[in-house]
């Protein structure tokens, strides 16, 4: 509960594991509000439904809310004048680089409301990279980020979860900023990179989990796992570096 | 959402522009040609003709009968290469895929008049009026986004018609984007004033392409980008990105090793939507070269070393390509080996 895990990704996709957590809080029945930047919802409706969850099903009874930026973009752009019941969208900050609207959005439809009965709310976001190339600056990312925390993990003791892009030797500073910034306030990294050695068809990455406990205060070090995975077409296999199934 | 980065003199990117658009008018799909420093007109008229099918496969079928002769001898020396899958070079005819064009000769009018395209002259359109909300983009840009999303929503692709009954797909040319004929300064300064403008752009246009019945072609001019951040932000917004590089003017255009071929083609992302997984194949080094008449992308083969010093002078030319080649490893090579459009 209260936690706020990051999702990092160097040289490869790590949006599997995007797919992974949002299925997996929807089974466990919390509710989810997604702020799906990059992809459509029927990308990510397919995807669930291989992984065993209809998220139609669950926006019809409220307990997904799904934002998808690609489709409000256009409304934005190309709607009429008026806006619908006075609301300003969610992504005028495509114009006015200001996140307040999308911070207003994320906690109205997080704040629980008297007939709800869903476990803790938790906010997922693919991916926060993108909003620095839509013209928002990263300290505005990173207040956005911080106020969500205030109201989500404190307030509401909920748990939120953030895909962003990195990369070592990457030129943008921006995001470089915006990433390490947001990897000292995690509880919990997964980072998520290609082999240093190149491509290979039997292990598609490695993942490092971060445990950050040396955030808790009580004098231990951060614990590291590294694993190995290969992802197939409705699961992904997990092992110890080195023995892969096609090794052993 | 394809990317293209083009080489340096701009002649193979607008070849593989002219083949998506060309492949389009073949299959009966509608086209929407933008540009900005050719008149779309002028790009139509130049589009390579199709190849017609008897000719290609006979053409084809001859090279695989007398590849599968050769293998047919055991080797002696390499003898533990004779258990591997025989590499093809050459696409099998039995896979076929969309068109084969020749290069030399231009496509009829009958052709490309049959179908309906659009087009979009930068130079024209700045000169008329119209009112839109430009979310602090580049004007151009945002007439162009105006304007495709005009025809999407005029012709149907996006579904808004109901009565519609048969579905065509849209296909969308954009060129030399970026450059500074759009009143974009990202190609031609190291803080251009501007930075979000393209990145704005490419979103809203995948949206736009995410809603219709469309698929879309840009290519970018990414040797003159200094700003490598855009570069980054731009790959992370698109589906599938593939950089050209040819090799005229480079040094590699002497070097031996490459003498069968006219430039590279590097792969560096490709689209995974719908799953978990994407497309993967067995080899990242691809090359290309332009024959008389046809323009082919074929696995690199390395010619065998037959020159009497036994190292080779550019081992250390080759040994940065493959880490080069390997650094983007989290991409993954297209399944096709050869892209006939």
């Amino acid at each position: 509960q209260g936690k706020f895990t990051l999702l990092r990704d160097t040289r490869t996709d790590g949006s599997f594991l995007v797919h992974h957590f949002l299925s997996f809080y929807l089974r466990a029945g919390c509710k989810v509000c997604f702020v799906a930047l990059l992809q459509s919802f029927s990308h990510y409706n397919i995807v669930a439904q291989k992984l065993g969850v209809s998220l139609t099903a669950a926006k019809e009874r409220g307990q997904l809310v799904f934002f998808e930026g690609l489709k409000s973009c256009l409304d934005l752009l190309f709607g009429e004048e008026e806006e619908q019941s006075g609301q300003p969208s969610p992504l005028q900050f495509i114009s006015t680089s200001d996140l307040k609207a999308l911070f207003d959005f994320v906690r109205t439809s997080l704040t629980p409301s008297g007939s709800d009965s869903w476990k803790g709310p938790v906010l997922l976001v693919d991916d926060l990279s993108i909003l620095l190339s839509l013209g928002t600056t990263p300290v505005a990312v990173l207040d956005f980020i911080h106020y969500c925390r205030v109201v989500v993990c404190s307030q509401l003791q909920g748990n939120i979860v953030v895909l962003v892009h990195s990369n070592e030797d990457s030129e943008d500073e921006e995001n470089e900023l915006v990433v390490n910034s947001l990897c000292h306030h995690s509880d919990l990294i997964l980072w998520v990179e290609g082999l240093a050695t190149g491509f290979c068809k039997d292990v598609h990455g490695e993942i490092k989990i971060i445990k950050r406990l040396s955030l808790e205060l009580t004098g231990e070090q951060d614990h590291v796992q590294i694993y190995q995975y290969k992802i197939q077409d409705k699961n992904v296999t997990f092992f110890a570096r080195g023995l892969s199934a096609a090794v052993l | 959402l394809v990317f293209t980065e083009e080489d340096k003199y701009g002649l193979y990117s607008n070849l593989l522009f002219k083949y998506f658009l060309a492949e389009g008018v073949l299959c009966g799909h509608d086209l929407f040609v933008a540009s900005a420093k050719e008149h779309p007109d002028n790009i139509l008229k130049e589009l390579p003709a199709p190849l017609l099918d008897d000719t290609s496969r006979n053409g084809l079928g001859e090279e695989t009968a007398v590849k599968s002769e050769d293998f047919q001898d055991s080797m002696k020396i390499a003898w533990r290469y004779q258990n591997l899958p025989k590499m093809e070079a050459s696409p099998t005819t039995s896979t076929k895929f969309g068109h084969y064009y020749d290069v030399s000769k231009t496509m009829s009018p009958e052709l490309y008049e049959s179908i309906k395209w659009h087009s979009f002259f930068l130079p024209e359109e700045l000169s008329s009026q119209t009112q839109m909300k430009t979310c602090n983009m580049n004007s151009a840009y945002a007439r162009l986004l105006q304007s495709i999303q005009r025809i999407i929503y005029q012709e149907g692709f996006d579904g808004s018609d109901p009565q519609k009954k048969q579905k065509n797909i849209l296909r969308i040319g954009i060129q030399s984007l970026g450059s500074i004929l759009w009143g974009d300064d990202v190609c031609s300064s190291d803080t251009p004033e501007d930075t979000h403008s393209l990145t704005k752009f490419l979103y809203v246009l995948r949206g736009l392409l995410r809603k219709s019945l469309s698929a879309c072609i840009i290519t970018l001019p990414a040797h003159l980008i200094q700003n490598k951040a855009i570069m980054e932000r731009v790959t992370n917004l698109s589906d599938t990105v593939v950089g050209l590089e040819s090799f005229i003017g480079s040094e590699r255009e002497t070097n031996p090793l490459y003498k069968d071929y006219h430039g590279l083609v590097h792969v560096h992302q490709i689209p995974r939507l719908n799953s978990l997984i994407c497309d993967v194949s067995d080899t990242k080094d691809l090359a290309f070269r332009l024959k008389r008449k046809l323009f082919t992308i074929e696995r690199l083969h390395l010619p065998p070393d037959l020159s009497d010093t036994v190292s080779r002078a550019s081992k250390q030319d080759l040994a940065e390509s493959a880490k080069l080649l390997s650094s983007g490893c989290g991409a993954m090579a297209i399944g096709k080996k050869h892209l006939g459009f």
